[in-house]
């Protein structure tokens, strides 16, 4: 009964994804480009980098940068407390 | 496991993981050229240590790497990012300073497609390096732990 | 040649697989596929968000002469969610040995009781 009930709920987030995806707009014309063809057109003069990528993660947008490395920072310091706990469990 | 696999996968190891750094540092170097940067690199050196751990067992690692100064190199990495965020304080938080003044990486560069310029572009080759350093020492330290912890309760 | 909205019901489908995975198995370690397969799916949606039909890579080293470039903001998006992808997948792991090690199985519907 349940998995029953479960199955019929997993349809209908199956169909939505699936049909709302064929309806969300043309695949390759993006709607609303102002910021990226600034970017675009600013990069070598402003950042004097030839990677427009790395000059928008690094400088255009460094502050998401600081934050995921904080989250990379946390993430090794949470696993290597957890396996030091373990080591002295055992001593 | 503690023996790590046969004499083809050491012997060919022994030869590429040198190669696999060295593309990996050149990954990082080129980071504001070509496709690539801080996080790519880092990913490629910190395969080339899991190759050596899964080669080697854990015999591969006692005599070539330490795990407290993996620790310290991955501190030095984020504390670096951080201070070069701190250093366009004067503007703003994270303003590339350096590529607009005419000092050591402000040089600037032709517009349109070109051939591409490698001491140029202000802070972005130094935040490559230390996102770069931070990424493979932490995976490299990830990895050994793991599999230390998980041998060690095996037995 | 015409391909419609494919690359988007491509990361749809990622995602209802993962989905799958999530509700109807029990093995804790096929769990951990399925985050990682929706976070894929999530990953492949970004990066197809930006792309203009005919565009070049948003890279101005050797590239071809006056062409569209594709949107580089969402490749950057993309960069970060990998990143934490890898240290949620790494920190769930970690407390896979751990389950095992205190229960002595991986069987979600087993590990209930909280031991104090």
């Amino acid at each position: 009964m349940r998995k029953a009930l479960l199955f019929v709920a997993f349809l209908f987030v199956g169909a939505f994804l699936i049909l709302g995806m064929a309806e969300v707009r043309d695949f390759g014309a993006p709607t609303l480009t102002g910021m990226d063809d600034y970017f675009i057109a600013n990069t070598q003069t402003e950042v004097a980098a030839n990677n427009i990528v790395t000059a928008v993660v690094f400088d255009y947008r460094g502050f998401d940068t600081l934050g995921e490395a904080t989250v990379l920072f946390a993430a090794v310091v949470c696993i290597l407390s957890l396996f030091r706990k373990l080591r002295e469990d055992e001593r | 496991m503690n023996h790590g696999m046969s004499t083809i996968v050491r012997t060919v190891t022994r030869f590429v993981y040198g190669l696999i750094i060295i593309f990996g540092f050149y990954v990082i170097m080129h980071g504001h050229l070509t496709p690539g940067g801080g996080f790519q690199g880092g990913a490629v050196v910190a395969s080339a240590f899991a190759l050596l751990l899964v080669a080697f067992g854990t015999a591969g690692i006692k005599g070539r790497l330490n795990k407290h100064l993996l620790q310290t190199l991955e501190e030095v990495g984020a504390l670096a990012f951080l201070g070069l965020g701190f250093l366009g304080l004067g503007s703003a938080f994270f303003y590339n300073v350096l590529a607009h003044s005419g000092g050591f990486l402000g040089a600037a560069i032709p517009t349109g497609p070109s051939a591409g310029v490698l001491v140029a572009g202000g802070a972005v080759p130094l935040m490559n390096w230390a996102v770069g350093l931070k990424v493979m020492t932490g995976i490299a330290c990830i990895v050994i732990v793991m599999l230390v912890g998980a041998r060690k309760e095996a037995e | 040649m015409n391909v419609g909205n494919l690359p988007f019901i491509a990361s749809a489908l990622l995602v209802v697989f993962g989905v799958y995975a999530l509700l109807f198995k029990r093995n804790f370690i096929k769990l951990v596929i399925g985050i990682s397969l929706i976070e894929t799916g999530v990953n492949l949606f970004l990066v197809t968000l930006g792309y203009r039909t005919g565009g070049i890579a948003p890279v101005y080293t050797f590239a071809p002469e006056a062409q569209q470039m594709v949107l580089p903001t969402p490749q950057a998006l993309t960069l970060t969610s990998i990143v934490i992808g890898l240290a949620t997948t790494a920190l769930l792991l970690s407390f896979a040995v751990f389950i095992y090690r205190h229960h002595g199985t991986l069987d979600v519907r087993k590990v209930k009781e909280l031991k104090g």
